[in-house]
């Protein structure tokens, strides 16, 4: 049988719209604190980065960075679902899931900022977040490779017999290279406890992820090859993916295997600080912005009878905390010269020779 | 004592980790059931099940990524890239992510791992599967790597490796897996980052690398009859790198030449020329030469094979031409 290809062609992708606002979750089981943690910790994400947007402006924060305003949901309802054990596996875009895992703003800030004080010694910078303490291992720059390497803690996870799960996040263009393949298809034979998730923003880099894929729904559409489920949810609903969440990461700690799931969400801004983003039209660009996931979840807790000043609170509490956070931040010392010379092996040293 | 093939000593130095610590796995194509395509696992999967030694699919990526996702998290894994040319296919994850992950993360990653790898020409494989790539490993700091040329290095050197806190790439020559060689009872554990002097002699230093130790040895018996009496040293390990070692034989010996099977440019030998030069150049009698093969990618035919990589013969007749100049 010949199925048909894809109705996309490219340079013919049109707008792609956001959903209706819907109510079927208001009634899903979930507590308030729950709700009110994922409230706060996209709050987080929202103002810290807005905050690093500023700080570029200053020209504080240099080099580039890849801002998550608008996809914060997604990070916001795996990392609640997720064991403090869990393994996080995000991108050069993750500041949102390193703020997920519980790791302080002020050590994020500060590496964006190359300071002793940041997350990593000012070595790592925006695109490498990584705190192993709480169970963030890593964000990877290189587009696929983590997808891989998110396989290895799973294995491990899977042969020590310690339920762990990997979570591993990706933008929808990182399904058009070769290691997603392999990663899914490894993950699928080896029934790995891993939890792909696919944040679908409908952009890859500068050029509609349409235009350039075999299928209409890139994560989704290539599940069934791997045996896997296909799953699309809204990407911008903090419930849903935390429903969804909870789901793949009871299936894998049961020794299920990976799950593969598409977050249709929209990204604010460009795809990096170079880019304005002038190639997506006006109209989408002004529906998404109007379905903000913060919106969308105020107005959720909001329905279900939540206190609106205890919204205002948070709020002024995480402002209060990011502003705490940017004088910490600016506060730290360089790093020593002596650090740009350590840690390239695991005796702390970078000697090649005697 | 007991008498084994280099590629059974693989086998016995996997083994002898494997025994000892039960976070050392084994993953790579062909490996478990087969035995490895160069039967240089042959018997792990019997002795250690089928939890610890694994065949993979065909995806060097997911190879590497599984094991530097498991090292980072509490494992020792082992995994293979059966021939080295394959690196080509997953070098994202040696050069960007294995080597530079502790460093990004200013030291919160640890990765014990070991890539094996079958390296080398002499084989008539033809330009995409007799490749020596230890020059390509050898750019990119944060990795090591290690290249043993008897059976006996390489049941010590695998343990080293594994035993090593940072990734290593373990280089084994598919030109040396039939070739034997004594080995002592017991554990066998030796150390990352020295060489290796194997024949000692007083007028000119030879260092060589994988296959071409054997033949930079059998050069130096031919240049024993020519009056020449040569000091040949296995480098072993380019990083680190025993410069110790290396420097101190130079300067004994006045004379250096290198033997490298790798194309010309910038090979490992050039760094070490570089050192010497720095270093011990007043220590030196005359040019230093490079015995290297030319800057071309392998043919695959024996006669052409041949004639590239160096032999002993080109390797004894560019000492003495040198000598007598």
């Amino acid at each position: 049988m010949i199925l048909p290809l894809s109705a996309h062609r490219y340079g013919d992708h049109g707008i792609v719209l956001p959903p209706e606002r819907q109510n079927r979750h208001d009634a899903a089981p979930i507590t308030s604190e729950v709700r009110l943690g994922l409230y706060h910790t996209m709050q987080e994400m929202r103002q810290f980065e807005k905050r690093a947007y500023d700080l570029f402006m200053r020209q504080l924060v240099k080099g580039t960075s890849h801002l998550s305003l608008g996809m914060e949901a997604i990070a916001a309802g795996f990392g609640a679902a997720m064991r403090t054990d869990d393994y996080t596996f995000a991108t050069y875009r993750g500041h949102a899931h390193t703020l997920a895992r519980g790791v302080p703003m002020t050590p994020v800030l500060a590496e964006l900022l190359g300071r002793a004080n940041g997350l990593m010694g000012g070595k790592g910078g925006s695109m490498h977040l990584t705190s192993v303490q709480h169970g963030m291992m890593g964000s990877y720059a290189i587009v696929g490779a983590h997808l891989t390497i998110a396989n290895g803690a799973a294995w491990s996870a899977q042969y020590r017999g310690t339920r762990q799960v990997a979570v591993c996040f990706f933008g929808d263009g990182t399904t058009n290279i070769g290691a997603f393949h392999e990663a899914l298809n490894y993950a699928a034979v080896y029934r790995l406890p891993t939890v792909f998730v696919c944040e679908n923003n409908l952009y890859m880099e500068y050029t509609s992820i349409a235009d350039i894929t075999a299928v209409a729904r890139p994560g989704a559409d290539r599940a069934p090859a791997y045996g896997l489920q296909p799953q699309v949810i809204d990407g911008n609903d903090a419930d849903e993916c935390y429903l969804t969440a909870t789901a793949a990461l009871d299936r894998a700690r049961r020794g299920d295997g990976p799950s593969l799931i598409e977050a249709v969400t929209y990204r604010h801004g460009g795809h990096s600080r170079a880019d304005p983003g002038k190639y997506r039209p006006e109209a989408e660009v002004e529906a998404w912005t109007a379905y903000d996931p913060i919106t969308v979840y105020r107005s959720r807790l909001e329905r279900l009878g939540i206190d609106l000043a205890l919204l205002d609170a948070i709020d002024k509490q995480v402002a209060e905390a990011v502003d705490l956070a940017t004088q910490e931040a600016v506060a730290g010392d360089l790093p020593s010269p002596q650090s740009a010379m350590s840690n390239v092996w695991a005796d702390g040293g970078s000697s090649w020779r005697n | 004592m007991a008498e084994l093939t280099y590629r059974e000593a693989v086998a016995r130095g996997i083994a002898q980790e494997m025994a000892r610590d039960d976070r050392v796995v084994l993953i790579g194509e062909d490996i478990a059931g087969a035995g490895g395509v160069f039967k240089t696992t042959v018997g792990l999967l019997e002795s250690f099940g089928p939890k610890r030694v694994i065949d993979t699919p065909i995806a060097e990526q997911a190879i590497l990524g599984a094991a530097m996702g498991a090292a980072m998290t509490g494992l020792r894994p082992i995994a293979e890239i059966m021939f080295s040319d394959f690196f080509a296919v997953c070098w994202d994850l040696v050069a960007n992510e294995m080597a530079k992950t502790r460093y990004m993360t200013n030291g919160q990653v640890t990765l014990p791992l070991v890539v094996k790898t079958g390296n080398g020409g002499g084989l008539r494989f033809g330009a995409q599967h007799s490749q020596s790539v230890e020059n390509w490993a050898m750019a990119v700091p944060g990795v090591k790597v290690v290249t043993p040329s008897t059976p006996k290095d390489v049941v010590g050197l695998m343990a080293a490796a594994v035993r090593s806190d940072d990734p290593v790439l373990f280089f084994e020559h598919k030109g040396l897996y039939a070739t034997k060689g004594e080995l002592p009872d017991g554990e066998i554990v030796d150390s990352l980052g020295t060489a290796a002097i194997r024949r000692t002699g007083a007028d000119a230093t030879i260092l060589a690398l994988g296959l071409m130790v054997p033949r930079a040895l059998e050069a130096a018996e031919q240049l024993t009859a020519r009056g020449i009496d040569a000091e040949v040293i296995d480098v072993r390990s380019l990083v680190p790198l025993d410069t110790a070692t290396i420097l101190g034989s130079v300067s004994r010996t006045g004379r250096l030449f290198t033997v490298e099977e790798n194309p010309r440019l910038l090979g490992w030998g050039a760094e070490i020329v570089s050192i010497v030069a720095e270093e011990c150049f007043w220590d030196l009698d005359g040019p230093i030469h490079r015995i290297t093969t030319p800057h071309i990618p392998l043919p695959s035919a024996d006669s052409l094979e041949d004639l590239v990589i160096p032999s002993s013969d080109a390797v004894a007749t560019t000492v003495e031409k040198a000598m007598q100049s």
